[in-house]
């Protein structure tokens, strides 16, 4: 198990580049993900890492292996990286076992068929041996894909949208059944994905990307909480822009009350203990952070509203004519044009500059 | 550390280096080229009185025969192929199943055994005929030896085409469509001819082409008849006039007949893909009442009856009687030179192929697609177009080469590459690349990158990502390919007729002689061979389509 380590990689078609200056480090034994909307280049940067295509500038090593130059270039075949495609592109003509089987070729055919029963064990498909992959279930295939993937014990292994072709139910539990497998197994992995459910789940670190670039690469929880611009704020989670002011380097001030957090100085290149304007600020609301209070002088409209079961999301109309979400326990039930009393919860506070 | 430029060997990639590639692609493509580039400037060495002859005399009486020829044939395919696939695959009746695959059975048969067949069964002084005039005192109903008997030979020879491709489209869209088209409140018979019939239009159009190439290709039917069309006329030229030019300026305009067929085709196979709406819906059948059930059972057992129970039971007789005499040493050697040209075009045309398909996946855009689409257009050329076509460049490339050798080493022979095989298996290559292409590259198109990937990132190299992955998952592609190419060849006639070297008689050949000398029953022995083996395809066909099924 190797360190991934990507050097302000980039690589164009003609004039139109698909990643731009991607770097990034994912340590030995983690799993990091690339998450952003289709056609942000997360595909194209797994197959420049595994050997598919080659970068035009930067570099990609592989512990201390230099793998990919411009100009230089390792061969796919002998880069020692599983790849987990989102089709699974598993052998038809060959059983499960000698799918598994495929990547081991240096050993004898004992240390073979022991590798095989391992990884089969380890997947839950001991018993489908000898079966072919059509007879097989997506899910089934999938960990299929995964096994034939860790059997060479590769130095790292891609995931390409790994469960994009599972329903929502299986995929919940499979994202979970493989972080499992791959930290059993002390793998080092990389998925990309434009599921930010699937990226939480599965990933110590997470590296939203966009238009080719990476936006932020970030523990989960701190993409939430404290994404670094407005693409990942809209990205990730749902939440609502409010116009805000900023009192002083602590507080800024909403129609909703005063938050209080750090605030950063990127409206400001003295940074905002310094300054005096009282500028115009957005500031994300997150749905968590305004709460439902009966007692609350605050009124709002309900706009719209979701049922989800446990809780109600609604879309609140504020006096300013402003939207915001609000996440509600499901038994207070208000109807649309209700208006109900809120608050705000907020423990730390984002904010960017107005957009002009 | 080992390092390699990206893009080496037959793996799929974006490479632009790898020329070679589309250097082949274009070699092949050109070789389809040269017969139209030579039939076309046959013009240009006019012999005024040659001309004059065809014009006057020849050119009317083809034209007109052909037209109608095509018209008959293409309505009778039409309402043969259309009502049967029709019942096939949307209603329901006793021995549905069975027929369904029983009516492919008349691609066994070549036409011009089902020609001959049923020359000799429905002639004045034929048995039919006699029955009726002794039983019934009926004279003069029909003459088979007609425009009417040809249209009707060739419909029942050709209608499995339509058939086939019609029965898919519905199979797939027909029940849905009228389905829908029942909610919107039309009656199903409305619903038929206003919803079903026109969204299987372009698959309907794509058989009826096949069938108008085929139509226009086809020589041994003809001949049989004594019905002139261009192909005939062209055979005469050759063999009667002599005058290559006269039969190259024939086939140029047979060529451009054939051209408007590909180009409809073509255009037809555009919109399939846009047809193609919602998934493969298996929706319940509409089963017939009582009445309509056996009227239903009754149409295809007649058709199958008439297209292929009574042709080969006339064969198996016919060849039962002469079997004592014909089945000599000369017959196997008709059998032996079929077998063994057919198995060298077959690995002409599956190597050929082969490469092909590859040079495709290597260069996914820019020429190499239009090159592969010029290279596959033999398959609509008639073979008498290619027999001149290749015959007269590879006679002037031997006149040059004979100088050559004479003036160098003394060289006395009157021929070098005319006496070979040469022209022979080049025509087969251009007509036939295309039955062996189609499995060939559908099959590759299902191996896909990521299995490539998949492949390389387990550490294999090219040779074995070739030899592990690739031919395994290739070899039924390749294996119908193959069975198709050799049928195909085995039941080859103008090809054959025209460009083989002395002393290479097929079983082909055996039946056009023993017809054109109107010894039916001597003819029948070579047929039924030809029928037995070229049941393989049909076979192949509905085994794969059941296959894809489930």
């Amino acid at each position: 198990m190797a360190e991934l380590t990507l050097h302000a990689v980039s690589q164009s078609y003609g004039a139109r580049p698909i990643i731009a200056d991607l770097s990034f480090t994912l340590g030995s034994g983690e799993i990091g993900c690339l998450l952003g909307p289709s056609g942000c280049g997360k595909t194209t940067a797994l197959r420049c890492i595994s050997g598919f295509e080659a970068i035009q500038s930067g570099e990609i090593r592989i512990g201390d292996e230099l793998v990919s130059r411009p100009g230089v270039m390792q061969a796919a075949e002998q880069r020692r990286i599983g790849v987990v495609f989102q089709d699974y592109a598993l052998f038809p003509h060959l059983t499960v076992s000698k799918n598994v089987a495929f990547g081991l070729r240096n050993l004898s055919s004992e240390a073979k068929q022991a590798r095989v029963t391992e990884l089969l064990a380890l997947v839950g498909l001991a018993s489908h041996a000898d079966q072919f992959p059509h007879q097989l279930s997506g899910g089934q295939q999938q960990r299929v894909a995964l096994a034939r993937a860790l059997a060479p014990r590769p130095r790292l292994i891609l995931m390409d949208e790994p469960f994009s072709n599972l329903d929502v139910e299986l995929r919940e539990r499979l994202s979970m059944e493989v972080r499992d497998i791959l930290k059993r197994e002390a793998t080092t992995a990389l998925l990309v994905t434009h599921d930010q459910n699937e990226a939480f789940s599965m990933a110590d670190w997470v590296g939203v990307m966009h238009q080719g670039r990476i936006q932020q690469w970030d523990t989960p929880y701190n993409l939430y909480h404290k994404p670094a611009n407005r693409f990942v704020a809209d990205f990730v989670g749902q939440g609502a822009f409010v116009r805000g002011q900023v009192r002083n380097a602590r507080q800024v001030e909403t129609e909703l009350g005063m938050l209080e957090g750090l605030i950063p100085s990127d409206c400001n290149p003295l940074g905002c203990a310094q300054c005096t304007r009282g500028c115009e600020v957005d500031v994300l609301l997150r749905p968590d952070d305004i709460v439902h209070d009966d007692d609350s002088t605050l009124l709002a409209e309900v706009e719209n509203r979701a049922f989800r079961g446990a809780e109600f999301l609604y879309t609140l109309k504020l006096p300013s004519g402003q939207r915001a979400l609000s996440l509600v326990p499901s038994h207070h039930n208000h109807a649309v044009g209700e208006h109900i009393g809120i608050r705000l919860a907020a423990d730390h506070v984002v904010v960017f500059r107005q957009l002009v | 550390m080992a390092v390699t430029t990206p893009g080496t060997g037959l793996i799929a990639g974006a490479g632009w280096r790898a020329h070679p590639w589309v250097v082949y692609a274009a070699c092949v493509a050109a070789l389809v080229l040269v017969p139209v580039g030579v039939n076309m400037l046959s013009f240009l060495r006019v012999d005024g009185d040659m001309l004059g002859h065809l014009t006057h005399f020849v050119l009317p009486e083809l034209l007109v025969n052909t037209f109608w020829l095509l018209l008959g044939v293409g309505l009778g395919v039409s309402v043969l192929g259309v009502s049967l696939a029709w019942l096939m695959a949307i209603c329901e009746f006793p021995g549905r199943r069975w027929f369904e695959w029983a009516l492919l059975l008349p691609l066994a048969l070549p036409a011009y055994v089902t020609a001959f067949v049923a020359i000799d069964l429905l002639d004045f002084s034929c048995p039919v005929q006699s029955w009726l005039r002794q039983a019934w005192g009926v004279t003069g109903l029909f003459e088979i030896r007609s425009r009417g008997g040809v249209v009707l030979v060739m419909s029942l020879a050709l209608y499995p085409y339509v058939y086939l491709i019609a029965k898919s489209a519905f199979a797939t869209q027909g029940a849905m469509a009228l389905e829908a088209a029942q909610s919107l409140g039309l009656t199903r018979t409305r619903g038929f001819f206003r919803v079903a019939l026109p969204m299987a239009r372009p698959w309907i159009a794509a058989g009826l082409m096949l069938v108008m190439m085929e139509t226009l290709a086809d020589f041994g039917t003809m001949a049989v008849f004594g019905y002139d069309t261009f192909t005939t006329a062209i055979y005469k030229a050759w063999y009667s006039l002599f005058s290559l030019p006269a039969a190259a300026q024939l086939a140029s305009v047979l060529l451009l007949f054939v051209l408007v067929a590909v180009v409809i085709e073509q255009r037809s196979r555009a919109h399939m893909r846009y047809g193609a709406v919602g998934r493969h819906a298996v929706s319940r059948r509409i089963p017939l009442s009582q009445g309509l059930a056996w009227l239903a059972c009754a149409y295809a057992a007649v058709v199958l009856v008439v297209a292929f129970v009574i042709p080969v039971t006339q064969l198996a007789f016919w060849s039962w009687q002469v079997m004592d005499q014909d089945l000599d040493a000369r017959y196997w050697g008709f059998a032996w030179h079929s077998v063994a040209l057919a198995v060298m075009a077959t690995v002409l045309v599956g190597v050929t192929a082969l490469l092909l398909a590859y040079a495709g996946r290597r260069h996914r855009d820019g020429a190499v697609p239009w090159l592969q689409r010029i290279a596959t257009l033999g398959y609509a050329f008639p073979g008498a177009i290619l027999a001149v076509g290749f015959f007269i460049p590879v006679a002037y490339l031997d006149n040059w080469l004979i100088d050559m050798a004479r003036a160098w080493f003394g060289f006395q022979g009157t021929e070098i590459l005319k006496g070979t095989l040469a022209v022979m298996l080049l025509a087969y290559l251009v007509r036939f690349l295309a039955v062996g292409f189609g499995p060939i590259d559908s099959g590759l198109q299902r191996i896909t990158r990521n299995t490539d990937d998949a492949a390389r990132s387990l550490g294999s190299s090219t040779w074995h990502l070739l030899s592990r992955v690739h031919w395994p998952m290739l070899s039924v592609s390749l294996q119908t390919a193959a069975v198709l190419t050799f049928v195909d060849v085995m039941k080859e006639m103008p090809i054959t007729l025209m460009t083989r070297p002395f002393g290479w008689d097929t079983l082909a050949v055996r039946v056009f002689e023993m017809t054109s000398e109107g010894e039916w029953e001597r003819a029948a022995l070579p047929s039924l061979a030809m029928v037995v083996v070229g049941i393989l395809p049909v076979l192949l066909l509905t085994w794969r389509t059941s296959a894809t099924r489930h």
